[in-house]
């Protein structure tokens, strides 16, 4: 009895369509992000997330009514990272009906920007989100970096000396990916998510390699994840939502069902 | 003609989620608005609120709301408080170095804490934030939800009642706290019922359906 892990679907979305393909079976069409959040919605996800990753400022503006879409035929929690620089973004946003947004280069570049939107908008709908990838040579001790750019720009920046600084700078939470996992489907970096929710008093979400179902409650269990996040496992249909917290609490573990 | 129900805007968070999930529960006239005038006119009123209670309550008191809730919680209308509105409706909060609130229910809002641990002596992150279950009474405001259903929390504070019959529903994190308060015509609660999926639909659902009375 008590807190439930959250399951959380991603959809990586460019100028108003779901990219990385999604193959539902009765959709008839694949690309909306609008019918893909409703069927998650319906499925039982806890929450879902939304990653823009459109470069033009007009793609901007088709993010903006997706989310406003969204918004009004979804109701569990809608996060939606991707581009949000200022608090301007934040909330345009929030207006359109977002519940949280996701910071991640802009954090880089500025920390104290993540300070000022904690302050201005509250911990509760500030994600910070971190790429890290492992820089630690074999037999080292494990230590891993953050990068900007999808993963391409190394920063120098310590991955677990960066999550504890920006729950202090208000982060309400820490969405977690493992550049090295990411689109591997070998699962969490089972490691980098137990050392990061150790170093931090905020929930932090895995994100990263789910290839199955026990990666999954690997995350929770190993990881000590609060929350775990998937795309593809979803979106093609290998698994359901219903499957995956099923699956979790056979495992033990406390899910909404 | 129909019912309205007004939104208090007071510049505080995210008022379309509450707007858009009202239209789905009723074909009430949804007004999200900061005129006092026509929150007065209104058969209902949502009073909600996120992220920090100090800056809550300034604006509030800025803008005269908190004597225009008293007036409309006296008028004997339903009104209902969502997450912060909850903390406001309270005496006070550990917030923001010790925040003066409309003291509307006794009792105060503290911190979860930087050390909060579990049952199994687990270390339990601060925000509470996802979805947990709802232990309720019998007021009208739960028909059709079943008893420990999952509601999503996100907050950092909870409220702690010093009168337990106004008490509505209770949820355990690290600490038992107060998920509902209520009294009278008004009814708050802690998680936020717009973000809550079917649960929270129906407790919406069946505020604009409730005649404000216990």
């Amino acid at each position: 009895m008590g807190l439930a892990k959250r399951i959380i679907p991603c959809l990586d979305v460019d100028n108003g369509r779901v990219v990385k393909g999604v193959q539902f079976v009765d959709i008839r069409d694949a690309g909306d992000p609008v019918e893909i959040a409703k069927r998650y919605n319906e499925a039982g996800a806890d929450e879902i997330t939304f990653l823009d990753i459109t470069a033009s400022h007009q793609g901007r503006d088709t993010t903006v009514h997706t989310v406003e879409r969204i918004a009004s035929e979804v109701f569990i929690p809608l996060t939606v990272g991707g581009g949000i620089r200022s608090n301007d973004d934040i909330r345009r946003m929030l207006n359109a009906g977002a519940d949280k947004v996701g910071i991640n280069s802009a954090a880089v570049h500025n920390p104290d920007f993540v300070k000022a939107a904690s302050d201005r908008f509250g911990a509760q709908c500030i994600v910070v989100a971190i790429d890290a990838k492992q820089v630690s040579a074999p037999g080292e001790p494990l230590r891993w970096e953050i990068f900007t750019h999808g993963g391409r720009k190394p920063t120098g920046i310590d991955a677990i000396e960066w999550a504890a600084r920006m729950s202090e700078y208000g982060a309400g939470e820490i969405l977690l990916t493992s550049m090295d996992r990411d689109g591997t489907k070998n699962g969490f970096d089972l490691p980098l998510t137990s050392a990061i929710s150790a170093a931090v008093p905020i929930p932090v979400i895995a994100s990263g390699g789910v290839g199955n179902l026990q990666h999954l409650v690997d995350g929770v269990t190993d990881g000590h994840a609060d929350a775990v996040l998937a795309a593809s496992i979803f979106h093609f249909g290998e698994y359901s939502v219903l499957e995956a917290k099923t699956y979790m609490q056979e495992r033990g573990i406390e899910v909404r069902l | 003609m129909s019912e309205t129900v007004a939104v208090i805007d007071y510049g505080m968070g995210n008022l379309h989620s509450v707007a858009s999930a009202l239209g789905k529960v009723c074909d009430h006239q949804v007004l999200v608005t900061s005129d006092p005038a026509e929150i007065a006119r209104a058969d209902r009123v949502i009073f909600p609120g996120v992220g920090a209670i100090g800056d809550c309550m300034g604006e509030i008191k800025r803008l005269g709301f908190d004597q225009v809730l008293r007036e409309q919680v006296a008028s004997g209308k339903p009104v209902l408080g969502i997450c912060v509105g909850m903390q406001a409706l309270m005496s006070s909060s550990a917030e923001s170095g010790g925040t003066e609130c409309i003291d509307l229910f006794a009792g105060n809002v503290d911190f979860f804490g930087n050390h909060l641990k579990g049952d199994q002596g687990e270390v339990l992150k601060v925000p509470h934030m996802g979805w947990n279950q709802v232990h309720h009474n019998d007021h009208p405001l739960w028909a059709d939800i079943a008893q420990d259903s999952r509601f999503y929390f996100v907050h950092s504070y909870y409220v702690q009642s010093a009168n337990t019959e106004q008490v509505m529903a209770s949820c355990h994190y690290g600490v038992s706290f107060a998920a509902a308060v209520g009294r009278d015509n008004v009814f708050a609660v802690q998680f936020h019922p717009e973000k809550s999926h079917t649960a929270g639909l129906q407790l919406l659902h069946n505020f604009v359906r409730w005649n404000g009375q216990s």
